[in-house]
């Protein structure tokens, strides 16, 4: 708009009404009139609940509908997904039972193990051998300390039930993402139809994936390991929908015109050309399996989720962050591996003997060492599990150490939290619950057809609607004002640690460490220390989110500047800018619309953990999820999942049109 | 060129691209520039109408945006032309089957690419064994002919590396013998040599003329060098806005052509290079000078030292010995001077 402000003096009469500051002063004028008269139009100002749409109750309905009644004549519904659970839940069990349990072979259940499962010295070994395998020593070394930990401290058992769910819904999830999006890719029908469905999977928040789990295949490990498959397949779709279409045209002729079938090109020659984007995909399924399988623990998932769910629910601080520390541990381990893996270098002709010895002498090695620990683990205990005697607990010294910190700082932190609860947090949640809902949506609305035109208006006002006509319109500004104001602050801290970043190596290595760290960790973990310092509320679900949210922020930024041509800053040296000068009037305008992309970013995981947030007793929509969830109540459940993706899509469509319009003016594509 | 057959045949082929395509020539039958721009479609290739002999080396010379790339991929039916007849062997492309099109593909063409388009997972081996894997040929029969088809272009002990370890003018190499593998009768090369060096490119080049002499393939070759046509063509087709503007040898064109665009073209290149002794030599009168192999085919700037160092006219003789012309210094001087359109 700030263009529209300085072309006023010389503009014409016409374009006057059309320009930006007419607009809006009619908007906060009509906005004004309609809040201060708001006695003749009380419905204007409340949604009267006798027009909520009860979408809830239909959901619901039509839920208890499939379960109890729908019957395809040779089987039920329910049948049918009691049987997709037996059957997920055999390989589930296998790898359980090698994991943790060992094998019984009896269908008692307090049967004792006939065969052990894997020695954890086996298994620590194995993750060695790996990191070896795919890169070097160094890598073997970090995730062999990193497992090394979880039986040190204790974890061991957590672990593996979490490791085993993770083995076979990652397999899972990249089938399924992987079959979905070569589907996609081959008919554009499908592409359509599937491209919106994942919009919406990719903004519905995580607890609203596990409502309807929990309805359709009860509470235990399997049903969360649907969940988590669930939950991980969309990026994978993503990604072999777009690697697929980045093979380059020439090798796709080329493929024809060597007389592929259309069967042959799409496995001998379209697929290993995508394979590294494909492998990013394969880090993505990894990486959200695990935060899933954290979370799903509420639906009975158990392993090192149910660990932090519990403290957290007894307040046992040291236990709790102890469990976040393995969950930290695993999801670097898992990291760094997958990444190692997508990112090894093309093979070269000098290796390839040496490299097949090389593979060959690895997996004797494994099967060696598997199969002798596991001999030995009939006569060593000590073998067969981490002994006891050898754990240490580190849960008393975190809780010595938080009870120190909230002695000695008490009223610090107190003073802190209550100056920006008073000044800034409650203003702003007044101020929004204070506004009427169609002003907002009048908002939205006119916000959109000033960025994108009418079609970004109408889908703005749709999407806004729905919220209102649902009936979850004052949780829904809650849920607003929460991730506004987190997504304000992450951006206050994340732009500036950006820039400095994007103009000091040093400082950019550092930085890329902990935002790699940072992204890796699963939301759940993020609770942990916040509940420790703030206790429960608004204040401590908001800190969470702006830990959560702020890696995108600084990484855009980073990015955004550091692309700006070099001969740009060249020239602007040359014409005697100081450094000052050339960050303020030729970086950030150019890097604008990338940090905006980074914001936008910051906007969508600030709404994932705001949701998750509700754990530590927020009011929002994300409350309202959890609440469903805590009575499988699926209709309000999906309604107030769907009403947060709802938003997630109005800011990201609002934002990507500014950034496409700021991009055409800058002339880039 | 007449005695030898006709391998591809091209007939009106059109590729418009645009909403509409499809009905377009059947409500324009004979259409204008103005009617395709009126119904907003772009032409790819207008009209496209000619003969290539087999073992010829048939070049399809043009700029950027003339055409010339869609009018190869209409002619190796990677894209479908919107009308017209293609033939090869007298089958035409648009008339078969998926499966038949495949067998075709197989067994009878041979394609190389620009940006050589190599699998980036398979060693220069598995590169040049890959048209053959695809149809089920057998293991003996394959590695012999993939090892033999390295060996002929000149890849011998690079069979294990991998195209990202290898030079632009290798990776072509390997482009060249994977689609050679199935020793296809018609070979479409698209700007095979463009994204090479200024001397690697000219190396090439001599590398596709030895193995044209040892093959005798029938050749599509596509370039935007007209140099490069110059060289290696037998005829040459110049497109311009999806027209072939006009098809003839290199020495046709330089003595006659077509319109001012292809002037403009033809005015760089030295003459020597391309005009024949016919078209300079006059009638004999008895007195020249036998002892030299001057033909009337032969290019000026072959005989051009003999001629001039010997400082006399000189008999040309036909393919019996029979005197069909004098030669006289003073013929190809001017030539060799890129003079003689001026003087005459």
């Amino acid at each position: 708009m700030s263009e529209a402000v300085a072309d006023v003096p010389q503009m014409s009469r016409t374009c006057f009404f059309r320009s930006g500051i007419f607009i809006w002063s009619v908007f906060v004028a009509l906005a004004i009139l309609i809040t201060v008269y708001q006695d003749l139009w009380p419905w204007a100002m409340k949604y009267p609940r006798g027009w909520v749409i009860p979408l809830k109750g239909w959901i619901s309905d039509f839920m208890s509908w499939l379960i109890n009644d729908l019957d395809f004549g040779v089987f039920t519904f329910k049948e049918m997904t009691r049987s997709v659970s037996w059957v997920l839940s055999w390989p589930l069990t296998f790898v359980n039972n090698l994991l943790v349990e060992g094998f019984a072979f009896s269908t008692d259940p307090g049967a004792e193990a006939v065969l052990p499962p894997l020695p954890w010295i086996a298994v620590v070994g194995l993750f060695v051998l790996a990191g070896i395998a795919i890169k070097d020593w160094g890598l073997g070394l970090l995730v062999g300390a990193c497992i090394l930990y979880l039986a040190i401290f204790g974890r061991w058992e957590s672990a593996m039930v979490t490791l085993s769910a993770i083995f076979i819904a990652v397999p899972l999830g990249i089938g399924a993402g992987l079959g979905i999006g070569i589907l996609a890719f081959k008919f554009a029908g499908v592409k359509r139809l599937i491209i919106p469905v994942l919009d919406l999977m990719q903004t519905v928040p995580v607890f609203a994936y596990l409502v309807p789990i929990l309805f359709l295949f009860g509470f235990g490990p399997v049903a969360a390991m649907i969940a988590t498959m669930i939950y991980a397949t969309p990026p994978m779709v993503r990604i072999a929908i777009l690697s697929l279409e980045q093979v380059p045209d020439d090798r796709v002729e080329y493929g024809e015109m060597a007389g592929c079938t259309p069967k042959q090109l799409l496995w001998k020659v379209q697929i290993p050309s995508a394979r590294s984007g494909l492998m990013i995909g394969v880090n993505q399924v990894i990486m959200l399996s695990l935060n899933m399988v954290i979370i799903a623990s509420m639906i009975g998932a158990g392993g090192l989720g149910f660990d932090v769910l519990s403290s957290l629910k007894r307040l046992a601080i040291g236990s709790g962050l102890e469990a976040g520390i393995a969950i930290t541990l695993l999801a670097i381990t898992l990291d760094r591996l997958s990444q190692a893996y997508s990112k090894r270098p093309p093979p070269a002709h000098l290796e390839h003997d040496t490299y097949r010895a090389r593979r060959q002498k690895m997996i004797y090695l494994a099967a060696t060492m598997v199969v002798v620990t596991w001999v030995a683990s009939f006569f060593i205990p000590a073998i067969r599990t981490y002994p006891e005697s050898w754990q240490l607990t580190t849960a008393g010294f975190w809780g010595d150490l938080v009870k120190w910190i909230n002695v000695n700082y008490f009223d610090q932190l107190e003073a802190f939290k209550t100056v920006l609860l008073v000044n800034v947090l409650i203003p702003t949640k007044r101020f929004l619950l204070a506004t009427p809902w169609i002003v907002v949506v009048a908002f939205v609305g006119l916000l959109g057809y000033r960025l994108g035109g009418v079609r970004l208006s109408l889908l703005a006002i749709a999407l806004a609607l729905f919220i209102v006509v649902t009936g979850g319109w004052k949780k829904a500004m809650i849920t607003v004002y929460l991730c506004g104001i987190s997504v304000l602050i992450a951006a206050l801290i994340g732009i500036p640690i950006g820039i400095w970043s994007a103009r000091n190596e040093r400082v950019h290595r550092v930085v890329q460490v902990c935002v790699d760290t940072l992204q890796t960790l699963p939301s759940f973990v993020y609770l942990i220390p916040v509940v420790m310092l703030f206790r429960v509320g608004d204040f401590a679900a908001m800190i969470a989110v702006v830990v959560y949210a702020v890696a995108p922020a600084i990484r855009y930024t980073d990015h955004g500047i550091r692309q700006i041509p070099i001969h740009l800053v060249e020239a602007s040296t040359a014409l005697g800018c100081t450094r000052w000068q050339i960050l303020k009037r030729v970086q950030l305008p150019i890097a604008l619309p990338e940090i905006m992309l980074g914001i936008n970013q910051t906007i969508m995981m600030a709404l994932s953990m705001l949701v998750i947030t509700a754990l530590v007793g927020t009011r929002d929509l994300g409350q309202e999820v959890y609440i469903a969830l805590t009575k499988a109540d699926t209709g309000r459940g999906i309604v107030a999942g769907v009403s947060v993706a709802f938003i997630a899509i109005i800011s990201d469509r609002l934002i990507t049109a500014w950034v496409k319009r700021k991009r055409a003016m800058l002339g880039e594509s | 060129m007449t005695e030898r057959s006709v391998k591809f045949k091209c007939s009106n082929v059109w590729k418009l691209f645009g909403a509409g395509a499809d009905t377009f020539l059947g409500r324009y039958p004979s259409p204008t520039e103005q009617d395709i721009q009126r119904e907003g479609l772009i032409a790819g290739v207008q009209n496209a109408s000619f003969e290539i002999a087999e073992g010829e080396i048939f070049v399809v010379m043009g700029l950027s945006g003339s055409g010339k790339s869609t009018l190869l991929r209409c002619m190796s039916r990677l894209i479908m032309p919107t009308s017209g007849a293609i033939n090869i062997d007298g089958v035409d492309l648009l008339d078969i089957s998926e499966r038949q099109l495949i067998e075709l593909r197989r067994h009878k063409m041979g394609m190389v690419f620009q940006h050589f388009a190599l699998l980036p997972h398979l060693t220069v081996l598995g590169n040049v064994a890959f048209p053959l894997e695809i149809q089920n040929t057998g293991t003996d029969e394959r590695t012999r002919r993939t090892l033999e088809m390295i060996e002929l272009v000149g890849l011998k002990g690079r069979e294990n590396y991998y195209p990202h370890e290898l030079s632009g003018g290798q990776q072509q190499r390997v482009g060249i013998a994977r689609s050679l593998a199935v020793n296809p009768e018609v070979w479409f090369l698209d700007e095979p040599f463009s994204a090479l060096d200024p001397l690697i490119r000219r190396e090439m080049q001599n590398e596709l003329l030895r193995l044209q002499s040892l093959l005798r393939k029938t050749i599509v070759f596509i370039t935007h060098d007209f140099d490069e046509a110059i060289r290696l063509a037998d005829r040459i087709a110049i497109m311009k806005a999806g027209k072939v503007i006009q098809i003839g040898t290199p020495e046709e064109l330089v003595l006659a052509p077509a319109d001012e665009y292809v002037r403009e073209f033809t005015s760089e290149i030295p003459r020597a290079k391309v005009l024949s002794v016919a078209s300079v030599m006059s009638e004999p009168s008895g007195d020249e000078l036998h002892g030299a192999d001057i033909f009337p085919h032969s290019r000026i700037e072959s005989v051009a030292p003999e001629v001039i160092s010997r400082d006399r006219a000189m008999a040309v003789l036909d393919d019996s010995g029979k005197v069909v012309g004098r030669l006289e210094p003073g013929h190809i001087i001017p030539v060799l001077a890129g003079i003689d359109n001026q003087i005459v």
